[in-house]
């Protein structure tokens, strides 16, 4: 193990190191040994309260919980690239009238806070478009914005070669756009998506302020039920979550490594790499 | 319109118990983060991976389900956190929760900011032979200060608008009495959403220009 801002550490560094993480952890055991102490005293972690945290009915009724989670998330992530490509291309347009307006709501939407926007619609709407419309319309919204600066940073990145090339031989501008500059930037903006999906996962358990049936709302329904096991069953859905959050961060980490492995472009090392 | 200027009093105490959450959770995840950071970079391993799997828990966690853990488990095994009568058990519930979610996002934007300083930097300053602290202090570090700027104002904004989910634990926020005033005024709702939205927007352009008016300040250390 090495890095620029350090040598590779001799016989003596070797051996504080090894002090060190003998010292940090036995902190951890002992910190680990008093918070399950703690828990055991206060009743949480008998066998009876476990039993009665896990049983089958409650799995079952956190596990539909993630697929109201999952339904929104999927529902609302395909909206926001729709919604993000739409809104990129119109705050790429030459013509203000329509550059100015799409500039407005995607500032708009991503300056103002989620919540706020979901139970607006879901008060107003929520007769035609009832509480799973109202949660995908407001993360639509949001994440659409979030998604069209990221496509148009994507078409902005493309190289200026690329479009004049498609002038040069004659294409028009909705052309050049649609054939030439946006299938590269999506290309190239694939691990962002991903990484928005995340973001969508976890906006999700917004739907909990207008009574919208997901993960969290499910498992805080469970959790009133069960009372001392609360954490448990808190701790439940946090692994669902971090378990399916974790992996699609991984994927976009990998789509990342190979898209710029075959861009051909050097991956930037930086002096926190450590080797 | 009108049902603006007659809560306006309310409208304002609802933002004021906003910020105190930002300062207070902002503070907490600034202090938190410099830490996780600190561990993440470090060359003990277990330092490290404890920083990243700490990262990578509370990234990957809805806000909304750390709050729960706050307001409701945690009393559960003999949390109490009440300060007093203004920041009562609801309000430190959240600021904790808040704090120590952005804590993760803060991390991550200190590191991206020191890690889009060029490695040739760090490589001089080896190769003049200055130590890990000096090449970090005197070449690292204040470069970094402009480039972590723009990703922690991100961070910042993000936390101001995540401080509306404390409304679903019961404190009395601005998104809070947004809603309260929307059950009562059901039919002057849209201009209640826009005055609202008008006062998110003001806390995160001010940020936005904050950190503005420091990446200006910085290009001239340079």
């Amino acid at each position: 193990m090495s890095s620029v801002l350090f040598d590779v550490p001799g016989p003596k560094a070797r051996r504080r190191h090894r002090l060190y993480t003998i010292a940090f952890l036995a902190v951890v055991v002992l910190v680990a040994f008093l918070v399950v102490q703690k828990f055991r005293s206060e009743g949480v972690l008998t066998s009876a309260v476990i039993n009665d945290s896990f049983q089958n009915s409650n799995i079952s009724f956190l596990l539909d919980g993630l697929v109201g989670t999952l339904k929104a998330a999927g529902l609302a992530i395909v909206g926001s690239v729709v919604f993000g490509a739409l809104f990129a291309v119109g705050r790429l347009s030459d013509h203000a009238v329509i550059r100015l307006p799409c500039t407005a709501v995607i500032e708009f939407f991503r300056a103002v806070p989620l919540v706020l926007l979901i139970l607006i619609i879901w008060f107003s709407f929520k007769d035609t478009i009832g509480t799973l419309g109202s949660l995908v319309a407001g993360l639509t919204l949001y994440n659409g914005s979030v998604l069209a600066e990221v496509f148009r940073a994507g078409v902005n990145a493309v190289h200026r070669g690329q479009s004049e090339a498609a002038y040069a031989i004659g294409m028009r501008k909705t052309q050049v756009m649609t054939l030439i500059l946006m299938p590269q930037a999506v290309r190239v903006m694939l691990p962002a998506i991903i990484s928005q999906c995340v973001i969508v996962l976890k906006d999700t358990s917004l739907g909990y302020v207008i009574v919208y049936q997901e993960l969290v709302r499910n498992s805080r329904q469970v959790a009133q039920f069960v009372n001392d096991g609360t954490i448990l069953v808190y701790a439940l859905a946090a692994v669902m979550f971090i378990v399916i959050n974790y992996s699609l961060s991984k994927l976009a980490e990998f789509l990342e490594r190979r898209l710029s492995r075959r861009g051909g472009q050097p991956i930037q090392r930086s002096p926190l790499d450590v080797e | 319109m009108q049902v603006l200027l007659d809560n306006f009093s309310e409208i304002i105490d609802g933002f004021i118990v906003t910020l105190w959450l930002l300062l207070f959770s902002g503070l907490l995840a600034m202090v938190l983060g410099v830490v996780l950071v600190s561990m993440r970079v470090s060359p003990i391993a277990v330092l490290r991976g404890a920083g990243t799997t700490y990262v990578n828990v509370v990234r990957n966690t809805p806000l909304l389900l750390i709050l729960f853990l706050f307001r409701d488990a945690f009393p559960t095994v003999g949390f109490n956190y009440s300060v007093n009568n203004y920041f009562d058990f609801f309000f430190t519930a959240a600021a904790l929760g808040l704090g120590l979610y952005a804590a993760a996002f803060v991390c991550e934007a200190l590191r991206a900011g020191v890690n889009s300083i060029p490695v040739g930097q760090a490589e001089a300053a080896r190769s003049i032979g200055m130590t890990f602290s000096q090449s970090m202090t005197t070449v690292i570090l204040p470069q970094a200060f402009q480039a972590v700027v723009p990703p922690l104002a991100s961070t910042y904004i993000a936390l101001a608008k995540n401080t509306s989910v404390a409304l679903a634990i019961g404190v009395t926020e601005a998104t809070f009495v947004m809603r309260k005033m929307t059950n009562d005024n059901a039919t002057a709702r849209w201009w209640i959403f826009i005055g609202f939205a008008a006062g998110y927007i003001i806390i995160v352009w001010s940020i936005a220009g904050i950190a503005h008016v420091l990446e200006r300040r910085g290009a001239g250390w340079r």
